[in-house]
């Protein structure tokens, strides 16, 4: 049997207040466990026991100022029967999480730092990119934390973490069985994610066209991204094209006199700038040509809703996808839509490359690229698209993300307008439009009804084409989309 | 290793004189005299014997000793009675044989003339015009070799300019001599036998702003008066190795020229700065922390500064060499502002090995 | 504000009798006025309502209102930082000074300089400076652009004591003398260059001696005698005028308070300082007129009267002024486009 004393927590401690108890008699400690909090003159402090056993009588009642070495407890020897508590204890056993015989989730103050790097490794490899060499911003730990077993809390404060970046094991629970609350999570420190050694003006380039620079290699000093380490990862190429300097060129913006840039609505106007000059060589050099149907989308739908029905939300195919993945497989019916006019021809691409025009909530737009669109099923079109637009908005795009389209779609349904007739970005030649599916009256086989259904624009390069040629191009969207279990 | 060449930021042209840094300044205080009664010229040895560095010679004769005065060894004198002489409706140009003995006169310098407006609450103009020489290189040694124009340029109330061409010695006195406020002139005493064509139609000029002498891509040299050869040749230089310097001439000192400097950062996103000050508290500090301020977005390498070394000029040649701003440190630094040329091999500019010279 | 105006003679045997009392009359109201303002000061310094550094005349009268009356208003003064009574005798209005001590926008330099840098343009008062000797310079230069532009006026610069030890006035005598500049330099010796005896920082005390050995017309006068201190620079003045080069006056004069408000005056004799103010200018000029009876209690009465309400008139409208405000900092760093000459 020994004693659990009011420890010296300090050169000139000479008394402490014994603040909280959290143990109950009857609670099996382990040695190096927290079971009590001390409060001094500086701070409140976790205590630990320095002797395994269970805890016997309770000596000292919170509140209490007592001498440094004052007996607060007894601890009775390993597994030593208790003697019943006098006082009642809380039902769900605070000492559970100690019974499991793994050390508390909750640092002590002096191991705190030793505890980290054991954690931390958790919280990079799940969920996380695979990412090349090069500093990583470690991922948010979707679901590392979900798998430790012996955490309590709830599903709420388990997300709230994830979104955090947070790894659960790594939280002090106040709660009642030290159970993580939402406040706990909220008040954590944030995780110290390793910083991207980067010049700021690669920093900026890298921010206004999107491009995750932690993927970029560095090759400045210490191995820093400098702006052409930006720029050479955005012309490096997944697919071996090499597209006329477009919308994303990094050089264009840098030929941009900017005076004074400190500010991100400054960063904005340099893309406004570069989307300004893109479209107005568009609209100079491109004559445009403009095709418009539309399109019975209840087809669409009710396979949706058939194949939806089973799915989780997370899972469930949106028209979106449907849209795009029958442009991707028209424009295969339709080379001539699908190509870079250059030095006065067209040059029809190998692949079928969709542009999907993405409009930044801070304004601003870029047009991440989902590769062989037509050859990937409808569920990973789905997963590319929502990948892509998240990462565009967040400035995560990779440079061989922003290159290689060879048709652009862009889709303003969500804005709720009925049809979009776009620009062109050259060196394309075509520019297909969605607007928003909404109910109309439809007459089919001499009957009316409503049905739901969706403008299809088409802007083309009459150099390239025609309008015979753009016609076959939208009656092809029609006819794929009457058959979506086929897309 | 010094720059052999000296290179001038004019082009030779026909129909251009051929002359002097000295000889032009020369003009230019002949051109003040003859058009502005009030203007005098005091000085030590300014008159007799045509002044230290020859510019005054034949000004004596012209004008006559009351208009071309040899002043005592006084400087906080002579330099306080410019002041009085300008509060009182003249426009003297004082000069002070270097900038080293104007210490002598700092008092009246800070204390009066660029404080008299503020302390009389905007009653006092002071338009003083003090001409000086600074800078190093001819092995004067320690109590002859200061560069303090960058001690100036920290002064409210005083305008501070560096004529560093020959267009810039002929011109930037009349628009010094139209302002109604103190203006320090500092001629870099390298820059006196600087000979070149001057165009005829050179001037005016104004004293407000920088001026870009070389223009370039890769990087923006920063710098004034008697280095500005120096950045030139460094430009010169990085050139063959496929490295394109633009090079600013600030011209003024205070109010330094954010526009310009900024302009061309933000083009370049590189700077090195060349002063030949101290390093340590020196204008090129305060111009590197401007360029953080103002362009931190655009900057794509750390600013650098090519000073002088911390120590009092040394007498030694080699020594001295090694203490002030050479074209090998400017070439030097521009390396380490561009770093190794990034390995794409695609879409970017053709470019050579950097060359084996340590400069 | 000058006493009335006399004739630019040395010796006026042409004066009558009232004009001469008139005038007397006038020194005594000057003196008083400067004396009166500075005991205000001392009130107002205390109350914290004048801050930084005071440094005042008391004492020192006669040496200001003597001297301003052998300048004319085309004469241009500068003095140093304890100019509170060169101001006032120059003309330079009670409230303008109040209201600069005050730090307000009315005050004569818009309260940017405070009690050590009162300026008047108008009235070629050109300050006011803290640096001791810092005005010499200044001086010369100013009579060198009248010498150079032919224009006969003189310039008075005030100095102290301590100014003698330093360089800017040897340099500055020497160039006054070399190139005849109309200047006249008034040094008040009070016998103290801030806390050291005038024998302890000058190895020659005798001041006008100095001065003659630089080739200029100089002697001692008794600085606490307005009527000696006039005659003395109407003397000066004319020889100035005349072309003779620079003149120094020596004033042997004495400061009654310490060297400025923060100063204990631990270095003089209590007895030194009430031998001196036996031969207080003030109350000195005030018993010889009325024992002339030119001075009644009754017109004594009257006359403090007149001058405790232009005080507090000063003081009360310097109270009521606008400070300048924060956003105009930046102004008199350089010389607006409007004002350029």
């Amino acid at each position: 049997m020994t004693a659990f004393t009011m420890p010296s927590l300090g050169a000139d401690m000479e008394e402490g207040v014994l603040h909280e108890w959290l143990v109950t008699p009857g609670d099996q400690v382990h040695k190096g466990d927290v079971v009590a909090v001390v409060e001094t003159d500086k701070a409140s402090i976790e205590v630990e026991c320095f002797a395994s056993g269970t805890v016997g009588r309770l000596l000292v009642a919170p509140g209490a100022r007592v001498p440094v070495g004052t007996p607060l407890a007894v601890i009775e020897g390993e597994a030593a029967a208790g003697e019943p508590a006098g006082a009642q204890g809380e039902p769900v056993a605070v000492g559970a999480r100690a019974k499991t015989g793994r050390e508390p989730a909750v640092p002590r103050l002096r191991q705190k730092a030793a505890r980290r790097p054991r954690h931390a490794p958790k919280s990079t490899h799940a969920g996380s990119q695979k990412e090349p060499t090069g500093q990583r911003t470690p991922a948010p730990p979707e679901h590392s934390a979900g798998h430790d077993s012996g955490i309590v809390t709830g599903p709420l404060v388990r997300h709230l973490a994830a979104l955090r970046g947070l790894d659960l094991a790594t939280l002090h629970g106040t709660g009642p069985g030290g159970r993580i609350t939402r406040a706990d999570v909220e008040h954590a420190a944030p995780p110290i994610t390793s910083r991207v050694r980067a010049t700021p003006y690669a920093r900026r380039l890298a921010h206004d066209f999107g491009i995750d620079l932690s993927a970029v290699r560095g090759t400045g000093d210490g191995e820093a991204v400098r702006a052409a380490d930006v720029r050479t990862a955005m012309r490096a190429d997944a697919g071996g094209e090499r597209p006329e300097r477009g919308l994303l060129d990094g050089d264009q913006c840098a030929h941009a006199p900017i005076a004074f840039d400190s500010r991100p609505d400054e960063r904005r106007e340099a893309m406004r700038r570069a989307i300004a000059d893109l479209m107005s060589r568009s609209k100079r050099e491109i004559p445009h040509y403009y095709l418009s149907t539309t399109i019975d989308l209840t087809a669409v739908e009710d396979w949706l809703r058939r194949i939806n029905r089973d799915r989780p939300p997370a899972d469930r195919l949106v028209h979106a996808a449907l849209l795009l993945k029958a442009t991707a497989v028209a424009a295969r019916e339709v080379p001539s839509l699908n190509g870079y006019w250059r030095n006065n021809g067209f040059s029809s691409a190998s692949e079928v490359n969709l542009g999907i025009a993405v409009s930044l909530r801070q304004g601003g737009l870029l047009a991440p690229v989902i590769h062989r669109a037509d050859t990937l099923p409808s569920d990973a079109v789905m997963a590319r698209l929502k990948d892509l637009v998240q990462r565009a908005r967040r400035g995560r795009l990779r440079g061989s993300e922003t290159t290689g389209a060879t048709l652009t779609v862009t889709n303003l349904g969500d804005q709720g307008v009925e049809a979009v007739f776009g620009v062109i970005h050259p060196p394309q030649v075509a520019l297909v439009g969605f607007g928003a599916v909404v109910e109309r009256p439809w007459a089919a086989s001499g009957m009316l009804g409503v049905r739901p259904v969706v403008t299809t624009t088409l802007a083309a390069d009459h150099r390239a084409t025609d309008g015979a040629v753009g016609a076959r191009f939208l009656t092809a969207v029609d006819r794929l989309l009457q058959k979506p279990e086929e897309l | 290793m010094t720059a052999t060449r000296t290179r001038t930021a004019e082009q030779d042209l026909p129909d251009d004189r051929r002359t002097t840094y000295r000889e032009a300044m020369r003009e230019a205080l002949r051109d003040a005299l003859r058009t502005d009664e009030r203007v005098f010229l005091m000085g030590e040895d300014v008159g007799r014997y045509g002044g230290c560095f020859g510019v005054s010679l034949g000004l004596l004769e012209e004008f006559g000793p009351e208009r071309i005065r040899d002043a005592p060894l006084s400087e906080s004198a002579f330099v306080g009675a410019g002041i009085g002489a300008a509060l009182a409706g003249m426009r003297p140009i004082v000069e002070i044989m270097t900038v080293n003995f104007s210490l002598l006169a700092l008092d009246q310098i800070l204390n009066n003339a660029a404080t008299l407006l503020h302390m009389s609450g905007g009653q006092l103009s002071v338009p003083i015009v003090i001409r000086m020489t600074t800078g190093a290189g001819r092995q004067l040694a320690a109590q002859h070799s200061h560069s303090l124009e960058g001690w100036y340029a920290h002064i409210p109330g005083l305008r501070v300019v560096a004529p560093a061409t020959l267009t810039d010695a002929r011109y930037m006195l009349a628009p010094a001599l139209a302002d109604p406020d103190p203006v320090l002139i500092f001629e870099h005493g390298g820059l006196y036998n600087l000979s070149a064509g001057l165009p005829v139609d050179a001037g005016p000029v104004d004293i407000d702003h920088a001026a870009v002498r070389r223009p370039g891509t890769d990087v923006s040299l920063i710098t004034y008066g008697g280095s500005l050869p120096k950045a030139l040749a460094a430009a010169d230089d990085l050139a063959t190795s496929g490295i394109s310097a633009e090079v600013v001439d600030l011209r003024t000192l205070r109010p330094l020229d954010d526009a310009t400097m900024g302009e061309s950062v933000a083009r370049t996103h590189r700077a090195v700065v060349i002063d030949e000050g101290w390093r340590t508290g020196s204008l090129a500090a305060e111009i590197s922390a401007r360029l953080t301020e103002q362009h931190f977005y655009d900057l794509d390498a750390p600013v650098e500064r090519v000073c002088s070394a911390e120590v009092p000029v040394p007498y030694a040649r080699r020594l001295e060499e090694a203490a002030l701003p050479q074209v090998g440190a400017v070439v030097a630094a521009v390396r380490r502002t561009v770093g190794e040329p990034v390995p794409t091999g695609v879409d970017v500019p053709e470019r050579h090995p950097p060359s084996g010279r340590s400069g | 504000m000058n006493a009335t105006r006399t004739p630019r003679t040395a010796r006026n045997t042409s004066l009558s009798n009232r004009q001469a009392t008139a005038h007397r009359l006038a020194l005594l109201e000057s003196m008083l006025r400067v004396r009166r303002f500075e005991e205000r000061c001392v009130e107002l310094y205390s109350a914290a309502r004048i801050r930084g550094f005071m440094h005042l005349y008391i004492g020192e009268e006669a040496v200001a209102v003597g001297v301003n009356e052998a300048l004319t208003e085309d004469d241009a003064v500068v003095s140093t930082y304890r100019e509170h009574g060169h101001a006032l005798a120059r003309g330079v209005p009670a409230e303008a000074i109040m209201a600069e001590m005050f730090g307000r926008a009315t005050g004569c330099s818009h309260g940017r300089g405070g009690s050590m840098h009162l300026f008047d343009a108008r009235r070629r008062f050109y300050g006011g400076n803290a640096i001791v000797g810092g005005g010499l310079p200044l001086a010369a230069g100013i009579a060198l652009a009248d010498r150079m532009t032919g224009r006969n006026r003189v310039t008075c610069c005030f100095f102290g004591d301590g100014a003698f030890a330093e360089g800017e006035f040897h340099e500055s005598a020497n160039l006054a003398a070399l190139w005849g500049l109309p200047l006249l330099l008034v040094c008040e010796n009070n016998l103290y260059a801030m806390g050291t005896a005038l024998a302890r920082h000058q190895a020659q005390t005798d001041l006008a001696l100095r001065a003659a050995g630089y080739g200029m017309v100089s002697w001692a006068v008794d600085g606490m005698d307005v009527v000696a201190v006039e005659e003395a620079a109407r003397k000066a003045a004319e020889g100035v005028r005349a072309g003779t080069g620079p003149h120094f006056l020596e004033m042997r004069t004495y400061r009654f308070r310490a060297h400025s408000m923060y100063d204990p005056d631990r270095y003089r004799d209590r007895s030194e300082i009430e031998h001196w103010k036996e031969r207080d200018p003030v109350e000195g000029l005030a018993r010889r007129l009325r024992e002339t009876k030119e001075l009644t209690d009754k017109t004594r009465t009257a006359l403090e009267n007149r001058l405790a309400a232009e005080i507090d008139r000063a003081v009360e409208t310097a109270e009521q002024a606008p400070e300048e405000p924060v956003e105009d900092l930046l102004k008199y760093v350089t010389t607006p486009e409007a004002s350029r000459p």
